[in-house]
């Protein structure tokens, strides 16, 4: 690599990283000046006790955990029978997961709201636990692409077939092979899929405000027309709670791989 | 299950019930859904097949937003292209050292996921009236940013600005694999040909790179065009550009027609579908090179 490339390498990568750190700089640095002339935390405090905050927070989280079980539920044993009986599928099924990465989330939660309403044949948006139970399947309908990906490469790494064949020999239903084999050897791949769930819900917008429901997005969104520092302070949080995800899943990972040295 | 194995018709309904759940589900709440909003594109308030819907996408302020999110989408896919090229070119070919090149990845698969509200705050607290940038160019070179560059966070550029952060790491995620995958041998055949680094660039490493990196750049494109959440919370309503009119259309009717509505989001649809398919075709085309 000649000097000059050099050069130009390092000016690329540090204009890079300046780009990346300066807003997350000026973002906190900003959320620690609610207090005249010093630095404070009076807006994390603040907004941590704001009732508001806990509600819609803790609304996010359970809706997050929500959809990681109807994900899970729904992508690990599908993605098990299409590697053990259906392998002629997979294109087919991969594509449909793909789906959501292609029409924008805006759109589907658009076609939700006109075909589920009251006066449908699945009135969900009717009740308030209807359309919770309706942002659930969107935040997993959201998901599915990425779970679907992590599930099936750990699916990959494992013997479906003589697995099954082994439990089976033992006398194990479908459900326990399932539950008690399959889950089980899949555990890391399931773990990135739903970390990144997590990430996805937490701070989703666009499914919340539209379907009204009382979520962290959507909140975040309108104390920030009307509140000075706290909009910042919250979205330091969010930043933390992403970055923790992320962490996790590169945890999860190396815990595969690890278990595949090990094998 | 003895009558199973005798009878090999029943065998295929059975092999499909397992993938059951997951057919009723996607149809329940992905397919059907948009296939409402499409068939309600090509419908009239009675329900009767029109296209009227498609022709009064060009009336009013719709055709003006449309070219507004696809200039934001062509502007900051290009920019993200170009930086991410660069970035994960100066770790991929050693300019800087490869130790940078894990913690880069990681940081990139974080900041790809970083939209939405937080990011249009984060970018608010760095360049918006009161922002660190603003400020630090203000107090200590007299630049005022939206009097002297004529830049304002709350317009075309401030939102392809904005996008770039997770522009960028996702060229970079997508590339550096592509990048990798040049060959050291192609170089060296190219130089004992007597080629020199700008001819190698231009007429092996850049061809077999090409659909790579279109191929991204359709990616990007359409994943600035469905961006809503950011948009929204930056600039709320004051940006014409299809999603925050899709959102306000979804909230309140302010197009006056419903089904005008359902062939905005057709054309939304039709643009990201677009941006895809080119992304799948020419990936399929890059890897025949990458194995």
């Amino acid at each position: 690599m000649s000097l000059w490339g050099r050069i130009t390498g390092w000016i690329v990568l540090l204009f890079g990283l300046g780009y990346f750190l300066l807003p997350l700089l000026g973002l906190t640095e900003f959320s620690l000046k609610a207090r005249r002339g010093v630095y404070s935390f009076d807006a994390y405090a603040k907004i941590i006790g704001d009732p508001e905050f806990q509600a819609t927070f803790a609304y996010s989280i359970t809706m997050a955990l929500v959809t990681i079980v109807f994900g899970v539920l729904l992508v690990v044993p599908t993605a098990y029978w299409v590697r053990l009986k259906m392998p002629w599928a997979r294109p087919y099924v991969e594509f449909i997961t793909l789906l959501p990465l292609v029409i924008p989330a805006i759109v589907i939660v658009f076609g939700y709201i006109r075909l589920y309403n009251t006066s449908s044949f699945l009135p969900l948006t009717g009740s308030i636990m209807g359309t919770n139970l309706l942002l659930a399947f969107g935040y997993t309908t959201l998901a599915l692409p990425y779970m679907y990906r992590a599930v099936d490469t750990g699916m990959r790494t494992i013997d479906v077939a003589t697995l099954t064949e082994a439990s089976q020999s033992l006398g194990a239903g479908w459900v326990t092979i399932l539950g008690r084999v399959i889950l089980p050897n899949v555990v890391p791949a399931v773990l990135s899929g739903a970390f990144l769930t997590f990430a996805i819900v937490i701070g989703e917008f666009t499914l919340a405000a539209l379907l009204n429901r009382p979520a962290f997005g959507p909140y975040l969104a309108r104390i920030g027309a009307n509140k000075p520092y706290e909009p910042f302070a919250l979205s330091v949080i969010a930043f933390g709670i992403t970055w923790a995800c992320m962490g996790l899943i590169q945890l999860a990972n190396r815990f595969s791989k690890h278990t595949k040295a090990a094998q | 299950m003895p009558d199973a194995r005798t009878a090999p018709w029943r065998r295929l309904p059975l092999t499909w019930l397992g993938l059951a759940p997951f057919l009723i589900f996607s149809l329940l709440f992905l397919i059907l859904p948009t296939a409402h909003i499409v068939i309600g594109a090509f419908q009239d308030r009675s329900g009767a097949f029109t296209l009227q819907n498609l022709r009064d996408l060009n009336t009013g302020t719709i055709p003006s937003s449309y070219w507004v999110s696809i200039k934001i989408s062509v502007a900051s896919s290009a920019l993200g292209c170009l930086i991410g090229f660069g970035m994960a070119a100066a770790v991929v070919f050693g300019a800087v050292p490869r130790a940078i090149k894990a913690p880069l990845l990681t940081f990139s698969g974080v900041a790809s996921n970083f939209a939405g509200v937080p990011l249009a705050f984060a970018f608010l607290a760095t360049f918006g009236p009161v922002g660190l940038v603003t400020l630090f160019l203000r107090n200590n070179f007299g630049i005022v940013l939206s009097r002297d560059l004529g830049f304002s966070i709350l317009s075309f550029w401030g939102l392809t600005v904005t996008y770039l952060f997770f522009q960028i790491p996702l060229m970079i995620l997508i590339i550096t694999p592509a990048l990798e995958g040049l060959k050291r041998e192609w170089r060296e055949a190219a130089e004992v040909l007597g080629a020199s680094a700008v001819q190698y660039w231009r007429m092996v490493a850049l061809p077999i790179l090409f659909p790579s990196l279109l191929g991204t750049f359709a990616l990007l494109f359409a994943n600035a065009f469905g961006a809503v959440a950011t948009a929204i919370a930056l600039t709320g309503s004051a940006l014409n550009i299809v999603p925050i009119q899709l959102f306000a259309q979804i909230r309140g009717d302010v197009l006056g027609n419903p089904n005008l509505g359902y062939a905005m989001a057709f054309g939304m649809i039709m643009v990201t579908a677009v941006a895809n398919i080119l992304y799948i075709w020419l990936r399929i085309r890059a890897e025949r090179w990458l194995k």
